[in-house]
């Protein structure tokens, strides 16, 4: 079965795209997808050091479009799951070493040998986006609950549609459910509002990704870290799977505001 | 609730109230690429045509971009000082 070809953008940078990709291709991973990731993010690469794969790149995505490997040759196999892979991106080119039409063919030929194909796409809306578009099937924008992020989110929506590849979906990354319950923070039914795109994920701010990057290994693994269940809720939802929503920072009730007022802070949900 | 607000010199309104208002009057813009330049354009316009047929207060006249579900339009307040007595 052909592969489905899924970029992961957002249109503004550190929202968390390389994050998202990283943990999306081990949670499918450990739903036992065969996953390739490709890093397109090209004079930029990071993609590697957040899976923790940094020290067996050999080859890159650029090495592969100008013919000096193959393509097989350039993957690099996760170290704990045996069906993802990482296609690096090159580290001293920029975005016009490969063009829409040669990541397109990339992604084509990927195909019949995975179940899934990510791309993490790097920020902005030039070449290196449009490359990370071409090929793709889906689209997933990430976004965090700030106005800047969701302002860029709004820009890549138009562009996506204008590009006819299917409407794209949401990831709200970064939802800090102490703020959103004090009324600081824009919440997951003002984005949707505001940006009028389905949702497919909501994951809270939490240290562990800080933890597993500075490891090299994606939170998808452990087994109850709120970040971890939020990305393998998005991998589930992503092989049609109707999983429940986590909720965070519900506005606020009476009782937490007295609460507030007589006791310790409300822990984070 | 707003009594305890006010007790505990809480804002009534919390920062994403405003974030979320500034958000949309920016994207209304951002989404239907219209100038400002282009807006006085259109405005110039709008008071020559209308002039013509009614005595308007063209210092009265607001035009702005609005959005309503999903549909963004053009409103334009056109205060009319009299009708013309026709010739």
């Amino acid at each position: 079965m052909a592969a489905r070809v899924i970029t992961i953008t957002s249109g503004k940078g550190g929202v968390g795209k390389t994050t998202t990709t990283a943990n999306l291709a081990t949670a499918l991973g450990l739903l036992g997808q065969r996953v390739v990731a490709i890093d397109a993010d090209i004079g930029l690469r990071n993609l590697d050091v957040v899976m923790g794969l940094e020290n067996r790149v050999v080859y890159d995505l650029v090495d592969v479009v100008e013919g000096r490997c193959r393509l097989r040759q350039a993957l690099i196999r996760d170290k704990r799951l045996s069906e993802v892979y990482l296609l690096p991106a090159a580290q001293t080119r920029d975005k016009t070493a490969v063009s829409p039409a040669q990541m397109a063919e990339l992604c084509y030929q990927l195909r019949p040998d995975f179940d899934f194909v990510l791309v993490d796409s790097p920020a902005g809306i030039e070449q290196g986006f449009q490359n990370a578009v071409a090929g793709a099937d889906e689209i997933l924008i990430v976004t965090t609950p700030e106005v800047s992020a969701v302002r860029d989110a709004d820009r890549i929506i138009g562009l996506v549609e204008a590009g006819e590849k299917g409407p794209p979906r949401l990831i709200i990354n970064r939802i800090k459910a102490d703020m959103v319950r004090r009324g600081d923070m824009l919440d997951v039914s003002d984005v949707l509002e505001i940006l009028r795109i389905e949702l497919i994920g909501i994951v809270p701010e939490d240290e562990h990704i800080i933890v597993s990057t500075n490891r090299g290994a994606p939170v998808a693994h452990e087994p109850s870290v709120p970040a971890a269940i939020a990305f393998r809720n998005i991998s589930r939802r992503l092989l049609g799977e109707d999983v429940p929503y986590l909720v965070m920072g519900a506005s606020p009730t009476f009782f937490d505001r007295l609460k507030r007022l007589i006791g310790p802070k409300p822990e984070a949900r | 609730m707003g009594i305890i607000n006010k007790f505990l010199g809480r804002d009534l309104v919390g920062s994403k109230d405003v974030a979320k208002e500034r958000l949309r009057l920016v994207l209304i813009h951002d989404r239907t690429d219209i100038s400002p330049v282009m807006m006085e354009a259109l405005k110039a316009d709008l008071i020559a045509v209308i002039s013509e047929h009614l005595e308007i207060d063209q210092a009265g006249i607001e035009i702005s971009l609005t959005e309503n579900r999903g549909l963004s339009r053009l409103q334009a307040t056109i205060p009319i000082v009299r009708r013309r007595v026709r010739g």
